[in-house]
């Protein structure tokens, strides 16, 4: 028998049995598109968690006030166990580095915004005019803060889209002022809609010089000081010689943590890489249990095609070509399966990321290629039993079912 | 063995059977479904074989299709020793020099007539140009022309039957077998079909007839009754009803 009739017959005797065909079908779709759609979304969680990452900068340094480290007895936390601030004068000192571009300060604090007679909560954020480059944000209109010696001084605000729109409508907002706390603050410029990271958007904040913030807020530490490297070489040097200058500067205590931007991103990426894989790994349970419908199918075929089995081999058919007849078979539903699967997954991620648009729920290639190999593999594997037991049926026994 | 003419030799018949047993267990008792059957036949022979149900004549001619093998003695088709055969080899023979006729017609349901008629020339490997011509031709023959896209549930019984011939013999095989091949359908369409296997008989293909139906076994010229597995009788009727 020649391979495509054997494909043509098996074909036929599929769409012969719609329903069960269908159902079979369906099964198996649902296998692969779960595989599809739970990859793209692990995937789209790391995706998103990297990205946010990324939208922070690049070849960043976070200095944090303050060991993460748990350490032994040490007499010298008797005399001095509080950590000591992150001041101005730390970051200043960080910018003299070799390897380092640019240094901002970073302070957070939640405030209320009033101007116009309206009021509103929002983040504040102090810290110098390095920072926009540091992010890489854009300015919607007017400038970012003024370059002073690590935001000392002046009373200007930037001000995030959304608290723009609040506050003045349409009204240019350049020149005006806010009262921010107690300060009243003149606003000098107003940052493009849309930035984000770290699972904040911009659109919410007041930017001010880190100065005035410390002074608003009554304190002299930082909440952050962030260090840009200059290449992704220096990374590891720049974290170096910042741990190195700041403990100096501290007496000789190594009281903040150091982290790169790298080492952050690496740990996210590993860990929603292995949940990844561990989500389509349970979803190919489902296609296993696919697998062995397509066993129970084909066996309940073989059995209702008893005679036509003996028939074929009155026929003139060999066993092999019986048993390649029901193989192909279930080959050809897996692969119909798996197909339209894939096209359900692909539709399902593409729905998720209509319903929310900032999650890249993409599926992986590498899961899709995996849910159609596995459909493929259980099929085949799952199809050689019945199509044995329909290529050893004694064909007298089998003609003489009626 | 009645009859045994001097021409009947071994070398020259199309079926040669010596010595064939065969038993079953059927539960813990063994069946003898054929004793001893010696047969000889000759090509464009045409051979009624009757007897009461349990006798041995569907095994008989099971073992004739090569669907069964013989437990002992020698089975020569055209000279050749087919016992010896493996599976493989078993099925080229049947698809090449055997048709089969079955009672219940075992048409595949889902293929229409043509696709039925087409079965055995896409198991033998045919290309699909050739198929379709000889599937077009043998319709024309049989008749079946505008019947050709209907499926067996669409068909009479007579019609059933007619597409079960010609997918039979479109190989053009040397023996054709059919097992009771009017038991399910009425007299008159019976009488149609026997005609019809009558006249592939006279353009020279061997046929053998299993029936427990007296009629149509008497217009064989030659038949063989069986009993408890045994040949009990085989007469040759040189005029025979059939003409």
């Amino acid at each position: 028998m020649r391979i495509i009739d054997t494909f043509r017959y098996a074909a036929q005797a599929a769409t012969g049995t719609p329903l069960r065909t269908g159902l079979l079908m369906l099964a198996m779709s649902i296998g692969v598109a779960a595989v599809v759609i739970l990859t793209a979304l692990g995937d789209g969680a790391r995706r998103y968690v990297v990205d946010e990452f990324s939208a922070i900068g690049t070849n960043l340094v976070i200095v944090l006030p303050g060991r993460s480290e748990t350490r032994g007895f040490n007499p010298a936390n008797l005399v001095t166990s509080t950590p000591r601030d992150l001041t101005l004068d730390d970051a200043s000192s960080l910018l003299r580095l070799p390897g380092v571009t640019r240094v901002s300060p970073i302070l957070i604090a939640t405030t209320e915004v009033n101007a116009a007679g309206k009021l509103r909560e929002a983040m504040l954020l102090g810290t110098n005019d390095e920072y926009i480059d540091i992010r890489q944000l854009k300015m919607g209109m007017g400038r970012f803060l003024s370059k002073t010696e690590q935001g000392h001084g002046a009373s200007e605000i930037v001000l995030g889209a959304l608290i723009r729109e609040e506050i003045f409508g349409n009204e240019n907002p350049l020149g005006k002022t806010v009262r921010v706390g107690d300060r009243r603050l003149r606003v000098v410029g107003v940052l493009a809609a849309g930035g984000r990271g770290m699972g904040m958007t911009t659109d919410e904040l007041l930017i001010v010089p880190a100065a005035t913030a410390q002074a608003m807020l009554d304190t002299n530490t930082l909440f952050r000081i962030i260090v840009e490297a200059r290449s992704r070489d220096q990374l590891e040097e720049v974290k170096a010689r910042v741990l190195k200058m700041i403990t100096q500067r501290h007496e000789g205590d190594e009281d903040i943590t150091v982290i790169t931007q790298d080492a952050v991103l690496q740990t996210f990426d590993k860990i929603l890489g292995v949940l990844t894989l561990g989500v389509a790994g349970i979803a190919a349970i489902s296609l296993a249990v696919a697998g062995i419908l397509v066993m129970n199918v084909m066996l309940v075929s073989v059995t209702q095609r008893t005679a036509e089995i003996g028939l074929l081999k009155a026929l003139g058919a060999t066993s092999g070509a019986v048993r390649q007849m029901f193989l192909v078979e279930a080959v050809l539903l897996s692969l119909a399966g798996a197909l339209i699967g894939i096209c359900l997954g692909y539709l399902g991620a593409a729905v998720l990321r209509q319903l929310y648009p900032a999650f890249p729920a993409y599926p992986p290639l590498w899961a899709v290629m995996a849910g159609f190999g596995t459909a493929m593999l259980s099929g085949v594997i799952f199809g050689v039993m019945p199509a044995r037991r329909a290529a050893g049926l004694d064909p007298i026994q089998a003609l003489s079912k009626r | 063995m009645a009859d045994a003419s001097p021409q009947e030799q071994p070398e020259s018949s199309l079926i040669s059977l010596q010595g064939i047993e065969r038993t079953f267990l059927l539960g813990y008792s063994k069946v003898h479904a054929l004793r001893d059957v010696n047969l000889q036949i000759q090509p464009g022979e045409y051979i009624a074989v009757m007897g009461p149900s349990g006798s041995g004549k569907s095994t008989l001619l099971n073992m004739i299709g090569l669907l069964d093998r013989p437990d002992a003695g020698t089975y020569l088709l055209e000279g050749r020793d087919i016992t010896t055969l493996n599976l493989d080899e078993q099925a080229k023979v049947r698809s090449e020099r055997i048709g089969f006729i079955f009672q219940s017609f075992h048409l595949v349901p889902r293929l229409t007539a043509a696709g039925n008629i087409e079965l055995p020339l896409t198991l033998a490997g045919m290309p699909a140009g050739e198929r379709s011509k000889r599937v077009a031709q043998a319709l024309k023959e049989y008749g079946l022309d505008d019947r050709a896209h209907h499926r067996p549930n669409e068909l009479s019984g007579g019609q059933r039957q007619r597409v079960a011939i010609a997918r039979a013999t479109i190989l053009r095989p040397a023996v054709l077998l059919a097992d009771e091949p009017t038991g399910n359908l009425d007299k008159a369409t019976g009488e149609e079909v026997v005609r019809l296997l009558e006249t592939l008989n006279a353009q020279g293909m061997t046929l053998i007839v299993v029936t427990h139906d007296q009629a149509p076994g008497a217009r064989a010229r030659r038949q063989i009754r069986m009993e408890d597995g045994a040949i009990v009788s085989d007469v040759k009727n040189s005029t025979g009803t059939h003409p």
